[in-house]
């Protein structure tokens, strides 16, 4: 499982990275979003995996640590997942703000020369 | 003492309080600034002068206050008789300067402006000489730096003006900087900033390792501010300044403030080989280049410039030399040059006031008109020369007599007498110009003015100060006597040798010397006289490669070539180099922990891989790879696979034990998804090529150079992934949460106890960064119209329109909106449902997966279902959504739960919980962080359907504007 999830987040950040690096806009805020899956995947990693165990306390009362997935990367990711969407609407409008104004979707506002 | 401490404290604030005061006045009132100004300057001169008693014998006046203790930063003043000496010739010459320029002038200049600056660069000053702390000092020294700039750029609508004060600036500014980074390290080695600390500690900082770079730092301070070679070159520029400016700066201040500095740390670096090379060096060349300079200068200030270089390159060999006897004649020599000089350039003003012109070449015969101003530039510049019976010989007989003596055995004091008495020659040769071209041979004719004597004011300063070179010249030892002992034994201390200040000590070498320069000097004067009186401004061979030149040109590359270079590599205005930048770096900075520790994987034994799960992340990397090379031409299919690769990570969480992540992550890819799709019509048409052009080999190697970077970027993460996977961790901060979640925090979902309650604060700013996304967003788009659709209406969509047109009972769209009726029906009956969902996801959330973050996100989904199926009009005119509350609200909620803790004496964010009975729904914990969740629901709610609301609306709007378009007269259209 940890070399498929590691795989996973390696094509992830590969296919990020290629098109973070690409002239057009749309390319790069696809890019960004992949790079946001990648990294919420790896912070979700450093707990390390387990299966079948949420953090989720059984009973009330005194939890046992040993019982459970660690629920510091998953707070972590949480509040990663609702930011990366915050970040993808305001690049989306930027984006879109870019094109109205420059009348060209590359990300430095004007075609390369 | 007290009481003088008070003084020194009066005399440094009343220069600057009166600045303050003078930029007040009307700018017409030239009596009552000049008045005002000369009044502040006698009160210092005053106060300075009743602290004579004090520091006569070799007393000091402190004062003492604290600033910043902590960092060994005190305002210290101090007055010994050196900074004595300087206080008076700043004052006193400061006062006599004031009075010319009342005179000086013109009505239609803002003399406000002019006093103030004046008054405040005094201040300046007085805080260089008297400052007590190293740092203080430095921090005067760039106050004078920034207010001789405003000085020489009075007159600002000059061009010269402006450029000379700029030079003025940078060039001293830079020494300035040098010479903070040098007090710094001064003040390391000795360990105190204390001015008295650190004279004491010579020894210690000669035999330091950081010696060098300390001393070469205050020197290029030092050097640049009292125009000493190759940093001269700024003070003839700064002639631009009005002459009141030029006989204050280049005489007393400014410029000494460099040997002031040099003369006031001679007991921490003189004697050392590095001192005597590098100030002996660089006061040789000053002097003799310097005086080589002024003997072809055309311009009558020029001329003085010149010679304040070399003059002040005198002072510095003098320094040099490391003897305590060539000190005093340094220090001696300061404050001769500073009256002579103040008198000459006072004349030189007057002379360019009368006659129009300081022009060499110009002028001549001047003694008719302005006999009494001729014969006291006469004897000043007589006193420049060293003419015997003057201050200027005096010291000029102990530098020759220096001279001759050996310091350090070495070339350089092997040809310093053959230099001095060169240097001496162009001097007598340069005064004698300066006389002669203007005050004698035929009458002048082509002058822009009549000249005649000037106001009797106007001559009163020159009349003071060569009074002044009179009697010290002919009674040394009576007049100035005690108080140059007293700022000997400032400087030397106990070290202060015995000395005479006799005008005649019998036939002797450096009376030959003197002699040889004298009859040497007028004979180089009448054998250049000719060329001199038609040649061009500038010494020969040297005025192609004047020294502004090549500080200009530095400037040009410097702040012109080279940051347009690095403004092309490194500027902003290219995304992808500085993307590619970042993605490098990061890569160099996570493998170096592998290069330095070696990479292998851990012993942790891993979970055996389900086949499911292999096929699950087969998909998930063909919708990854695929997103990435459709991304370009089929923006469509790119967005749903990475809603694939969403969806693949999303049920990864759900698999390895995190459902309250599978549920954010599965509700938020709706939401991003909608938002893209809505942006998606207004980016431009891009169809691939069917016939494509051969790829430039550019753009092919800058593809390959991009992939390799994936490719190894990816790789590096999934190593790095598993490296770290495959070993234990450390120690788990996660497992005091786990513990104390039910106990401390009353839930039993540990993340969101996390979020909600002990971590409660970071949750509070994330809120605020998304409520701040939501209104900057809505800001953005409040005002915009996007761009025109790129695609054209499908075809279907023209027939349908075509068809509802032809029907009189139908209107366009109709037979859209029909099409879509079964799921806008579907959609709209979900409505309820999907509120019941978030609100049970937002009261299950402390106990079970959820949270007002999925809750909130769910919420918004459910408007916006709205919105796709019964169009934002209809959605609009049926409910009411002012998203702006819901975001207020949710922060509102939030801080006040937070704040609520302090009325039971908690920290912000402190929880309480306990359970409640509900009915029909049972037992609900009622944690007051469900209250702080509530905030978060409603704030994610407020901003996504803000972000989506704002977007949805641009469609309506593009149709108005083209509506607007259509109904234009056709002219306007």
């Amino acid at each position: 499982m940890e070399l498929i999830v590691a795989l996973a987040i390696g094509v992830l950040t590969a296919s990020g990275i290629w098109l973070l690096l690409r002239p057009r806009t749309f390319q790069v805020i696809i890019g960004l979003s992949l790079i946001s899956y990648a990294v919420n995947l790896f912070i979700f990693a450093m707990g390390r995996l387990r299966l079948g165990a949420p953090p989720v306390l059984v009973d009330a009362g005194v939890g046992d640590p040993g019982l459970y997935d660690d629920p510091l990367p998953q707070a972590l990711v949480l509040t990663a997942i609702v930011i990366s969407f915050a970040m993808t609407a305001l690049f989306l409008v930027v984006l879109l703000a870019s094109r109205g104004l420059t009348g060209t979707d590359h990300v430095d506002g004007r075609e390369r020369r | 003492m007290k009481i003088d401490g008070g003084l020194l404290i009066l005399l440094m604030l009343l220069p600057f309080a009166g600045s303050a005061v003078v930029a007040l006045f009307r700018s017409n009132a030239h009596n009552v600034e000049a008045v005002f100004a000369g009044a502040v300057s006698v009160a210092g001169l005053a106060i300075a002068i009743s602290l004579y008693p004090s520091v006569m014998d070799g007393g000091v006046v402190r004062s003492q206050i604290e600033w910043l203790p902590a960092y060994g930063l005190n305002f210290n003043l101090r007055m010994d008789g050196f900074a004595w000496m300087f206080a008076m010739l700043v004052t006193g010459i400061g006062l006599l300067v004031v009075v010319y320029s009342r005179y000086y002038m013109s009505p239609e200049d803002p003399v406000p402006r002019f006093f103030s600056f004046f008054l405040a660069f005094m201040g300046a000053m007085l805080g260089v000489v008297m400052a007590g702390n190293l740092i203080l000092l430095a921090v005067f020294w760039e106050l004078t730096s920034i207010f001789s700039f405003l000085l020489i750029g009075y007159w600002y609508q000059n061009a010269s003006a402006r450029d000379g004060a700029r030079m003025a600036l940078t060039v001293t500014g830079v020494g300035g900087l040098a010479l903070l980074v040098g007090m710094l390290l001064l003040g390391h080695i000795v360990g105190s900033y204390d001015l008295d600390t650190v004279l004491a500690s010579g020894n210690i900082v000669r035999q330091h390792p950081l010696f060098l770079p300390t001393m070469l730092l205050i020197l290029l301070g030092a050097l640049t501010k009292s125009a000493q070679f190759p940093f001269h070159f700024w003070l003839p520029n700064a002639m631009a300044a009005p002459t009141p400016v030029s006989a204050y700066l280049h005489s007393a201040t400014m410029v000494k403030a460099g040997v002031f500095l040099m003369a006031r740390l001679w007991p921490v670096f003189a004697g050392t080989q590095e001192w005597f090379w590098i100030v002996g060096v660089a006061g040789l060349s000053t002097l003799v280049l310097g005086a080589y300079f002024a003997l072809f200068q055309q311009d009558l200030k020029g001329l003085l410039a010149y010679s304040t270089i070399s003059h002040l390159g005198l002072i510095t060999v003098l320094l040099s030399l490391g003897s305590p006897l060539a000190a005093v004649a340094a220090i001696f020599h300061m404050m001769n040059h500073a009256t002579f000089k103040a008198s000459l350039f006072m004349a030189a003003g007057i002379i360019d006031h009368e006659t129009g012109t300081r022009d060499m070449r110009r002028l001549s015969g001047l003694f008719r008109y302005m006999p009494y101003t001729a014969t006291l530039a006469m004897v000043a510049s007589a006193a420049m020369a060293g003419v015997p019976l003057l201050n200027g010989f005096i010291s000029k007989e102990m530098f020759f007599a220096e001279a001759v003596e050996t310091h350090m055995v070495s070339v350089l004091d092997t040809v310093t007498p053959y230099l001095a008495v060169v240097a001496g020659l162009l001097s007598v040769a340069y005064s004698l110009r300066f006389i002669h071209s203007v005050f004698f041979g035929p009458l002048p004719n082509d002058l822009p003015r009549k000249p005649h004597e000037p106001p009797h004011w106007m001559r009163f300063p020159i009349e003071f100060l060569v009074l002044a070179c009179l009697v010290v010249g002919i009674v040394p030892s009576l007049t100035v006597g005690p108080f140059l002992h007293a700022a000997v034994v400032g400087v030397l201390g106990r070290e202060t040798p015995p000395y005479s200040l006799a005008v005649w000590h019998g036939f002797n070498l450096p009376l030959l010397m003197s002699a040889i320069a004298l009859t040497g000097g007028v004979a180089l004067y009448f054998a250049l006289k000719n060329y001199l009186a038609v040649s061009e401004e500038g010494p020969p061979w040297f005025r192609r490669i004047g020294g502004h030149r090549i500080f200009e040109r530095i400037l040009v590359t410097l702040s012109w070539r080279w940051a347009r270079l690095a403004e092309t590599h490194l500027g902003t205005r290219r995304l992808q180099p500085q993307l590619r930048l970042l993605v490098l770096v990061a890569l160099i900075a996570g493998s170096l922990p592998f290069y330095r520790a070696g990479a292998a994987a851990g012993i942790l034994p891993v979970i055996p891989a389900d086949p499911a799960f292999v096929l699950l992340w087969l998909i998930g990397a063909i919708c990854a790879i695929g997103a990435a090379v459709r991304a370009k031409y089929h923006r469509l299919s790119a967005l749903i696979l990475l809603a694939g690769a969403g969806l693949v990570t999303c049920i990864t969480f759900a698999w390895l034990s995190a459902p309250d992540l599978a549920v954010t992550q599965l509700l938020v890819e709706i939401v991003t998804t909608v938002l893209i799709l809505l942006g998606l019509r207004w980016l431009p048409k891009r169809w691939a090529d069917p016939d494509p052009m051969p790829v430039k080999i550019g753009a092919r190697i800058r593809r390959y150079r991009d992939f390799l970077i994936a490719v190894v970027g990816g790789a590096g993460m999934a190593f790095l992934a598993y490296v770290i996977m495959t070993r234990p961790a450390s120690s788990r901060l996660g497992d005091y949460f786990v513990r104390y979640a039910y106990t401390e925090g009353g839930g039993r979902n540990a993340v969101n106890v996390i979020l909600v309650d002990f971590r409660g604060f970071d949750t509070f700013g994330e809120m605020a960064v998304l409520g701040v996304v939501g209104l900057s967003v809505f800001a953005l788009l409040r005002r915009f119209r996007p761009a025109a659709d790129s695609v054209e209406s499908p075809d279907q969509q023209k027939i349908q329109n075509a068809y509802d047109e032809a029907r009189e009972d139908r209107k366009v769209g109709d037979t859209l909106s029909d099409y879509l009726s079964v799921p806008a029906v579907i959609m709209q009956w979900l409505f309820p449902v999907i509120i019941v969902l978030a609100i049970h996801l937002f009261l299950r959330g402390h106990d079970l997966p959820g949270g007002g973050f999925a809750a909130g996100v769910a919420l918004a989904i459910a408007f916006i279902l709205q919105y796709l199926a019964a169009g934002t009009r209809w959605v609009e005119d049926h409910l009411r959504i002012l998203p702006l509350r819901w975001i207020g609200f949710g922060l509102l909620s939030a801080a006040l739960t937070g704040a609520g803790s302090w009325f039971f004496g908690y920290p912000f964010l402190t929880s309480h919980f306990q359970y409640a009975e509900l009915p029909w729904i049972g037992k609900v914990p009622m944690a007051s962080a469900l209250l702080f969740d509530l905030g978060v629901f409603l704030l994610v709610v407020g901003a996504t359907v803000l972000v989506l609301i704002a977007l949805a609306h641009q469609s309506i709007r593009s149709h108005r504007t083209d509506r607007f378009v259509a109904t234009l007269p056709k002219e306007d259209a």
